[in-house]
């Protein structure tokens, strides 16, 4: 669930999220859930002219399954946070 | 089971907030389906009402009508809500330059779009003993 909770911090940031397909949307992290399905708001995609269908897409629901990388602001993540859960969880605590 | 109140369902990552909106569906092998969003489950299986499939190739595009689809979860990359963009056009939702064409017109394109593709893949075996890299 470390992943999970980690995303939960970042709602309301700025994300781009790489699809396995190429896609990469950027927008603005509305909620995500257990199975680490994005929801984006406020969305365009990065490529837009290789994807016209995308340009009346403004929300947008991705299933975490087809996720390859949610690329973070820079100040998103606290690597020492990170690091601890990741013992702790590690624990089993 | 407890049912998400209205207020959450819109902070949720369920797609209820789509219900009944026109949506666009990016599916794994590529098709893109339109259609007004029904139903749904966890697994992002789908209901979608009118649907049809938009084909596109190169600045050329064509609505094909389907009717009633059921679309299992897994073959789901994306789910989109289309927005208008103008309004008393309708083919609002692609850039000005793209025309639309007649089914056999996109079907044709679509197939010579393929066999260019395939043509480019032999070429590119039959080169492979020259070891580009």
């Amino acid at each position: 669930m470390l992943f999970f909770s980690y995303f939960k911090d970042l709602v309301g940031q700025e994300v781009t999220v790489e699809l396995k397909n190429d896609l990469a949307i950027r927008g603005t992290l509305h909620s995500v859930d257990q199975y680490l399905n994005i929801k984006l708001e406020n969305t365009r995609v990065v490529d837009q002219d290789k994807f016209p269908h995308m340009l009346s897409v403004r929300n947008c629901f991705i299933r975490g399954s087809v996720v390859r990388y949610v690329q973070l602001p820079p100040d998103g993540v606290d690597v020492d946070l990170l690091h601890d859960a990741a013992r702790r969880e590690a624990r089993g605590a | 089971m407890s049912w998400a109140g209205p207020e959450d369902i819109y902070l949720s990552t369920s797609l209820a907030s789509y219900l009944d909106r026109k949506i666009l569906v990016l599916l794994r092998d590529g098709r893109k389906l339109m259609g007004t969003l029904r139903s749904f489950d966890q697994f992002a299986n789908a209901v979608l009402e009118g649907a049809c499939e938009r084909v596109i190739v190169g600045e050329q595009y064509c609505d094909i009508p389907l009717g009633l689809y059921v679309i299992r979860g897994e073959n789901v990359v994306l789910i989109g809500e289309m927005v208008r963009l103008l309004l008393d056009t309708e083919r609002e939702e692609l850039p000005p330059h793209m025309i639309r064409v007649s089914e056999t017109e996109i079907k044709r394109a679509q197939k010579v779009e393929r066999e260019a593709g395939e043509l480019r893949g032999t070429m590119r075996k039959r080169m492979e003993f020259l070891d580009f890299d």
